[in-house]
């Protein structure tokens, strides 16, 4: 019997302003392999189907059990994580491809740094006093808990931007994730005494009101974060916060 | 004038050092391979241990104290290790504080539960993500002080080399940029190493890409002593992968997740059998152990196969949803079954390694001004670490480095000549030169794997001195193949095969006094088990292996342990704990 093989097709990029081509390579089929033990065995043997030794495939991974979302990729059009798409999953070719709402460093590389400044911008964190010992922290109800830790579990993989149609060449959208992390800080009782300032931000340039409701990002979330609730309920507040302004003035 | 710090490494104990160090008003630059939120520290899943008895058992520091101590096989300096345990509850208020979403009970206070080698509740927990909640919480305090000015972040920056002055002082690092391959030198008054553990050195382990121990070797073949490398950490529960070992966490067995396989058609709970004091929380390394003699010795495995079950089956579904959804999801996407309905299938794997840069106990290395803090430094974990005190080593071990680390750059003031960063920078462009002439037949990832199958086999859990002694040859053919690598790529553009290449001599240099150590230690303590030495031989090893780097290999020195406070008495777990002397820890 021929060995089983998985065939990858691959979306490469030399560097940030060069052209993008496709390669495709065959690796053994082992039910078990993902997409990253895949282009590890690339590595390894950096041939492609048409016998032409080339530069092994650029990827980004680390943790491997999608936890860090380093790995995610647009696997046959879904963006997802790569080392949870288990070839057995797969059905045939697959085709890699690198997320397209951020800049390629190369190959499957992505530059996602502007999410990390979407979280400044936000001031995504509780401003706490000080990190000497001031006792226990506030008493939360464990359905607040339990609530909070669905927001809290956000990698910043850029999914849910990679899906998002508003996110484009022409639009400053900060996306739903930021969305996500702002309503998370408003569940604790630290977070929500400044919450106004988060608000703030969410009210400007590509702030909550962008959101086209496509609702594709809770799709795609990897998490199953409730992004959708974390827009509406984001917004409702930046409304509130818009009419209290104009009368407090 | 405030002092300038340089972080290697952005995981719990190089953002708790950073956000320490920016609220004194340091300058800090923060290295990071991977942006900082991606960082290992994430992987961590079932908890932080802490004495804040809320559960009406009695615990205390004192009672943690002695767990750890007993369970790392008194091998740690017990002082380091006291300070932590006596730390432990006030870091998890400041982390209660700083917004991560532990788990609650009923009236709102933070929840525990119970983990290996204790009878206690002490373990804090987010769901079964803990380490990526406590890593959250961190980032956005970091991400305040960056947004101030006082963080600088270098993220896809990789550390190359240690600046060392004429007095062999540390002044600073070479780094290297990953997508421009461009290469600087780092000036600053302390250097701090936080960059984890050494899973790469064993292939395939519970660890993530990143955690190569390239740092931590270039530290050690810079002149820092290298400690107790022998004493490695191979988890009990593990899903074996392709690409690495998936943890399954020991808190699944915390919450009642019982171990078993069968024997004579009947299900056999045999660490419940063999160690009924304990049950399924014994420490790790008998865990281990156990299952590895029930496979090979045995031959009782899953189906012939060197697996064993761990069974949540019969529990409360929406239960182990709330507690440890996070790690029964990684078993339902990568094996594909339910475990809520079927046992798991699970395998030890190398998992930690208690051993790292020798420090002082302010976490200095015996290189004036560089500093390691975290899975990097050795301190705390003795010969076996408790599950759940890694989360908490890491953040202790950065607290305690800010006073030390803002000493230290207050007391030496004189300005480094800019001769000696060109020098280094010059050593390491050269080194790189040559990487880029390799043209051989070998292939860096091949090699590694080779690595990785030879140091699984033979200084993981069982380890025998001929097995190590062709270990350590074998270490040398590679050494000697890697000259013969050949590159695929030449690109001078976010080269990775380059950068590996070099990641790959270095986890080379440091697998050396890993085997070596466990070559010398002729005895059985801890996760360091020798069939030919069955016994603890205190008299003679209850000492810190220390390895100082030379051309011609390790050389080993041994640096007698610090047990002024508990003394030493014999580990088991299949009967309760005889509780250690009150005199010792009034």
């Amino acid at each position: 019997m021929p060995e089983q093989t998985q065939v990858l097709r691959i979306k490469r990029q030399d560097s940030p302003n060069s052209e993008p081509y496709y390669q495709e390579f065959e690796v053994p089929y082992l039910p078990h392999h993902n997409i990253v033990s895949m282009l590890m065995e690339i590595r390894r043997n950096p041939v492609t189907r048409q016998g032409k030794r080339v530069a092994p495939v650029v990827f980004n991974a680390n943790c491997l059990e999608e936890v860090c979302g380093a790995c995610t990729m647009v696997i046959n059009g879904r963006v997802r994580q790569a080392c949870s798409q288990l070839a057995n999953g797969l059905h045939g070719p697959a085709t890699i491809e690198p997320m397209s709402k951020f800049p390629v460093v190369r190959d499957l590389w992505v530059d996602r740094s502007r999410m990390f400044d979407y979280l400044k911008k936000a001031r995504a964190w509780i401003p706490i006093d000080g990190t000497y010992d001031l006792g226990p922290g506030p008493r939360i109800a464990p359905a607040v808990q339990e609530f909070g830790y669905l927001f809290s579990r956000c990698m910043t993989c850029g999914c849910c931007l990679e899906a998002c149609p508003q996110i484009n060449s022409h639009s400053k959208f900060m996306g739903a994730a930021v969305i996500g992390q702002v309503y998370l800080m408003s569940q604790h009782p630290t977070g929500k005494m400044n919450h106004d300032e988060r608000l703030a931000a969410m009210m400007g340039e590509g702030g909550v009101s962008d959101c086209g409701n496509a609702q594709n990002c809770v799709e795609v979330c990897p998490k199953d974060i409730p992004l959708t609730t974390a827009i509406a309920a984001v917004g409702r507040q930046t409304s509130i916060k818009w009419l209290r302004d104009l009368f407090m003035k | 004038m405030p002092g300038h710090h340089i972080i290697v490494g952005g995981g719990l104990a190089g953002l708790t050092a950073a956000m320490k160090l920016a609220e004194q008003g340091e300058q800090i630059d923060l290295f990071s391979i991977v942006p900082v939120k991606r960082s290992h520290s994430v992987c961590a899943q079932g908890g932080i241990n802490g004495a804040v008895n809320t559960k009406g058992e009695g615990d205390s520091p004192m009672i943690h104290f002695d767990d750890s101590i007993y369970g790392g096989d008194f091998l740690a300096h017990q002082p380091p290790v006291k300070a932590m345990c006596e730390a432990a509850p006030a870091i998890i208020y400041l982390f209660d504080r700083m917004g991560v979403m532990f788990n609650r009970t009923p009236e709102g206070l933070l929840d525990f539960r119970r983990f290996g080698g204790t009878k206690h509740h002490r373990t804090a927990f987010a769901g079964a993500t803990t380490g990526q909640q406590l890593m959250y919480a961190l980032d956005e305090q970091v991400r305040r002080y960056e947004a101030a000015g006082q963080v600088r972040k270098f993220e896809g920056w990789e550390m190359l080399s240690i600046v060392q002055d004429e007095s062999g002082n540390c002044r600073g690092i070479v780094a290297i940029d990953t997508r421009s391959l461009e290469m600087r030198a780092f000036p600053a008054d302390t250097t701090l190493i936080a960059t984890g553990g050494p899973g790469l050195v064993f292939g395939r382990s519970t660890q993530s890409l990143v955690n190569t121990g390239s740092a931590v070797s270039a530290c050690y073949q810079a002149g820092s002593t290298y400690a107790n490398g022998e004493m490695v950490q191979v988890h009990p529960t593990a899903m074996q992968g392709e690409d690495k070992n998936r943890l399954i966490s020991e808190s699944i067995r915390g919450e009642g997740g019982r171990v078993w396989t069968y024997r004579d058609g009947k299900p056999w709970y045999f660490l419940e059998d063999m160690y009924p004091a304990y049950g399924n929380l014994v420490p790790r390394d008998i865990a281990t152990r156990a299952i590895h003699k029930v496979v090979f010795e045995m031959k009782l495995g899953v189906d012939g196969n060197p697996l064993v079950y761990l069974d949540v089956s019969h529990l409360d579904p929406e239960e182990l949803n709330r507690k440890v959804a996070g790690v029964l999801e990684i078993y339902e996407k990568f094996a594909g079954q339910d475990p809520r309905k079927v046992p798991m299938k699970i395998f030890p794997a190398m998992h930690y390694s208690m051993g790292g840069l020798w420090v002082d106990y302010q976490q200095q290395t015996n290189v004036p001004g560089l500093f390691a803090a975290g899975e990097c430094d050795f301190q705390y974990h003795g010969a076996n670490r408790l599950g759940a005190n890694s989360l908490l080593s890491c953040i202790h071990a950065g607290n305690i480095c800010e006073p030390a680390m803002i000493g230290y750059a207050k007391s030496h003031t004189s300005a480094a000549s800019s001769q000696i960063y060109d020098q280094e920078l010059k050593l390491q462009r050269e080194s790189f030169d040559k990487i880029f002439k390799m043209s051989g037949p070998e292939n860096a990832f091949a090699v590694w794997r080779e690595l990785g199958e030879v140091m699984t086999e033979n200084v993981t859990v069982v380890r025998y001195n001929d097995k190590l002694k062709a270990t350590d040859a074998k270490l040398l053919e590679l050494k000697d193949r890697w000259g013969r690598i050949g590159l695929n790529d030449r690109g001078k553009w976010a080269n990775q095969e380059v950068l590996f290449v070099r990641q790959l001599w270095n986890m080379l240099e440091l697998a050396r006094p890993i085997t070596l150590g466990a070559l010398n230690r002729n005895e059985s303590r801890g996760a360091h088990y020798k069939p030919e030495f069955p016994e603890r031989d205190d008299e003679k090893f209850m000492k810190t292996t220390m390895a100082a780097w030379s051309s011609d290999g390790p050389r080993f020195s041994w640096e007698p342990v610090d047990a002024s406070l508990i003394k030493p008495r014999p580990r088991r777990y299949d009967i309760e704990k005889t509780t250690s002397q009150p005199s010792a820890v009034a």
